[in-house]
């Protein structure tokens, strides 16, 4: 399996077995496919989000086998921080020719040069600012919904979102007036300008998503996988050397092999020491990992114990 | 850990019912623990919460509190799912708090559940808390449950009160008519008998929690019943002689379907059989009831989304009237002047209400004739009539096509969960 192409997307699906055996990444499929299903059914302008990162591209591998041998009813939108890694955005790009899907790229860079959203050093994370520019493109292009790849395991707050999750016009999430979700009904009405969130990897757990990879023979960035990397160590973690993140003083540049565990901007996002080269590596190295995805990578959530919740309240996916 | 790597097997989900008090957030913060589930930085984040808060211990509760606001009144707000794997199976925890909107958050999260758990405490017993939960259990269909009886080192892990319990629950529940009741003594805080078993109750032989939770048959339920299949979008597949041929999108939501079947379509009646399945892999000769397939009919019948495709031997009932029980959801009153939907599978029509005529005191489990309203957690027998007749089953048989939603026509918000009688 060779980690940037995406050869396998496009070959013809495999002919199908008689009863084979229905495991949980058949219920977890199934049940994504019924999610998505009822998003082109019941919204009038829905949109998936797509970063090219892995639990996008399940998303995006679910939507084909939804609708297949249709095209995809909607496209997918790319809200760019400017701050990503430049092999990660010629993965997305190469995916979205290779499928013939169309892709909308909306920028933060843009929102801060409209004075929409504000930095105050040019190395400041972006990822909260990407609330700004999502609403705004939402607003633009009258999208009443949002597919995206989040799921309930990654943080405490998502653990309490629902898989229809209602955000105002504002783009905000309101933890304490949920619609209530039950069986499989989901209540997806919305007034001109508001929207809903939909999340149809909710039930997964990062574990599931990899062997769902490995089952499917996704292609992914080559970043998920082991390289050889310059990094300083800081803290608890090792620091992609980048132009937005240089070593500080006194810090030490060395080369390592590592892979990232999850992918975003540079800015945020930490590498783990890893010589998982291939799917199955990762997949032996994700059952037994003490960390988990967001603890180990992700410097974003850490300065809060609630920065994902504030995030969302304020429009954040 | 490393057979977690073997393809694993299926999915338990299971609530759990029961307050602060009797420990509830202690038990599932237990399981995680001692199933190895909780991980390095979760374990640092809730070891310095407990240290800043003066703690001697560290409090596993912390593991299941998940929203500031949460935390800063020390109470859950509302359902959140957690998730747990170990060698044997995978489990998602529909986890519902306890306190004022108990009803809600309880029949939403036992609305997925294949399982609930009660939690007992050892020295109190049957209590009003626990008439509810069961009530609401077997309301929404589950048939399984385990009683933890817990804080059994309050009572010297004495089998004599854990039989004490056991019995008062019995009697209280012969006629909810559980299929399945299973009683587990355990202390969820010094972890006896939730993973492992202890050295404190040599008289407890059975099976601890997570062992049952392991082993517990899965329900067939849904595969054993009838063929229902909602349609969700309706596609264009390939041309074969000239003819554009329509496949339904949806999910065997109940039973099986091979292709030469004869079903029917609702609510047209119309009747015609399974020419194909077809699937992203390819075509399939039969599909099981949780599985989205695209199916192909023999005629070229003319079929919509909200439509269902059935067993033409055993089909649904169809309707413009029908009985359900209902929970309201809603923090206003029910009115009858205001425009409702409802959504079953996926049809969603405009319906009103004809009658209400009853309300179920879920204390004392009698039904009240007449009440003069319905209110939030309110679990009332209403009459329905809808604009167009529906496909449908009584809950007790198909979940998944006797629940429906109610929703404000104006506001949109899901204002009532039902369930069809």
């Amino acid at each position: 399996m060779k980690s940037t192409q995406a050869a396998t997307l496009t070959s013809p699906p495999s002919p199908g077995g008689a009863w084979a055996p229905w495991d949980h990444l058949d219920r977890l499929e199934s049940e994504a496919i019924h999610i998505l299903r009822e998003v082109a059914a019941q919204c009038a302008r829905p949109v998936l989000l797509f970063s090219g990162g892995k639990d996008s591209m399940v998303v995006l591998h679910l939507a084909r086998k939804a609708f297949y041998p249709q095209r995809l009813p909607f496209p997918l939108m790319h809200v760019d921080t400017g701050h990503n890694f430049p092999e990660v955005i010629e993965f997305r790009d190469q995916v979205v020719k290779s499928l013939g899907v169309d892709l909308i790229v909306r920028s933060v860079e843009e929102s801060i040069r409209q004075g929409r959203a504000r930095v105050r050093f040019e190395t400041d994370s972006r990822n909260a600012l990407q609330a700004v520019t999502l609403v705004d493109a939402i607003h633009e292009f009258g999208f009443d919904a949002c597919l995206g790849g989040a799921r309930r395991d990654e943080e405490k707050a998502r653990a309490k979102e629902r898989i229809f999750s209602f955000r105002d016009e504002f783009g905000g999430w309101d933890p304490k007036n949920q619609r209530p979700e039950l069986w499989d009904l989901y209540n997806a009405h919305v007034h001109p300008g508001e929207n809903m969130r939909v999340f149809p990897i909710s039930n997964w757990t990062e574990a599931d998503v990899w062997e769902y990879i490995a089952r499917e023979r996704l292609d992914l960035p080559s970043l998920y996988f082991a390289h050889r990397r310059e990094v300083v160590a800081r803290g608890d973690q090792w620091i992609p050397v980048t132009p937005l993140t240089p070593p500080r003083a006194g810090e030490q540049v060395e080369e390592r092999w590592v892979r990232f565990r999850t992918v975003g901007d540079m800015t945020c996002t930490c590498p783990v020491p890893s010589e998982a080269r291939t799917l199955e590596d990762i997949l032996r190295e994700t059952a037994t990992s003490t960390l988990t995805e967001r603890g180990a990578t992700r410097t974003d959530d850490q300065t809060s114990e609630a920065s994902m919740e504030l995030r969302k309240k304020q429009g954040y996916f | 850990m490393e057979n977690k790597l073997k393809n694993c097997q299926e999915i338990l989900r299971f609530i759990t019912c029961g307050s602060v008090d009797d420990g509830k957030s202690t038990l599932i913060g237990r399981l995680l623990l001692d199933s190895r589930s909780v991980l390095a930085d979760q374990w640092a984040a809730i070891e310095a919460t407990s240290t800043r808060r003066g703690q001697s211990q560290v409090d596993l509760s912390l593991l299941t509190d998940g929203l500031q606001a949460e935390r800063e009144q020390g109470i859950t707000i509302d359902v959140a799912y957690r998730y747990f794997s170990t060698p044997a199976r995978r489990f998602i925890i529909a986890d519902t708090p306890g306190h004022a909107q108990y009803t809600r958050n309880m029949v939403t999260g036992a609305s997925t559940a294949d399982l609930a758990i009660l939690l007992l405490d050892a020295r109190k017993g049957v209590v009003e808390q626990t008439r509810r939960h069961a009530q609401i259990v077997r309301l929404l269909g589950i048939r399984k449950v385990v009683i933890a009886v817990n804080k059994m080192d309050l009572v010297a892990y004495g089998q004599e009160a854990f039989e004490r319990v056991r019995q008062e629950f019995l009697s209280f529940a012969a006629p909810l008519d559980f299929r399945d009741i299973e009683f587990i003594p355990l202390s969820a805080l010094n972890g006896d008998g939730v993973v492992l078993h202890g050295d404190h109750m040599p008289w407890y032989v059975g099976p601890t929690l997570l062992e049952l939770l392991e082993t517990v048959a899965l329900d067939e339920e849904a595969l054993n019943s009838s063929f229902r299949f909602p349609i969700q979008l309706v596609a264009r597949l390939s041309e074969e002689n000239g003819e554009e041929r329509r496949g339904a999108q949806g999910r065997v939501e109940s039973g099986t379907v091979a292709v030469g079947d004869e079903v029917v379509l609702l609510p047209a009646g119309r009747r015609s059989r399974i020419s194909a399945i077809e699937t992203y892999g390819g075509r399939i000769p039969q599909a099981r009831a949780g599985q989205s397939v695209t199916l192909v009919l023999t005629d070229q019948v003319d079929m919509s989304r909200g439509d269902m495709i059935a067993s033409a031997a055993h089909p649904p009932r169809t309707d413009k009237n029908f009985e359900a029980l209902v929970c309201w959801f809603s923090d206003k009153p029910y009115d009858p002047a205001r425009r409702l939907l409802i959504q079953q599978t996926t049809r969603c029509l405009q319906g009103k209400v004809d009658s209400v005529s009853a309300r179920l005191d879920i204390q004392t489990s009698q039904l009240i004739p007449s009440p003069a309203q319905v209110t939030m957690n309110d679990l009332v027998r209403m009459g329905f009539k809808v604009q167009q007749p529906l496909a449908f089953d009584r809950y007790e048989d198909i979940r998944t096509t006797g629940s429906f939603i109610l929703i404000d026509a104006l506001t949109h918000d899901t204002v009532a969960a039902g369930m069809i009688v």
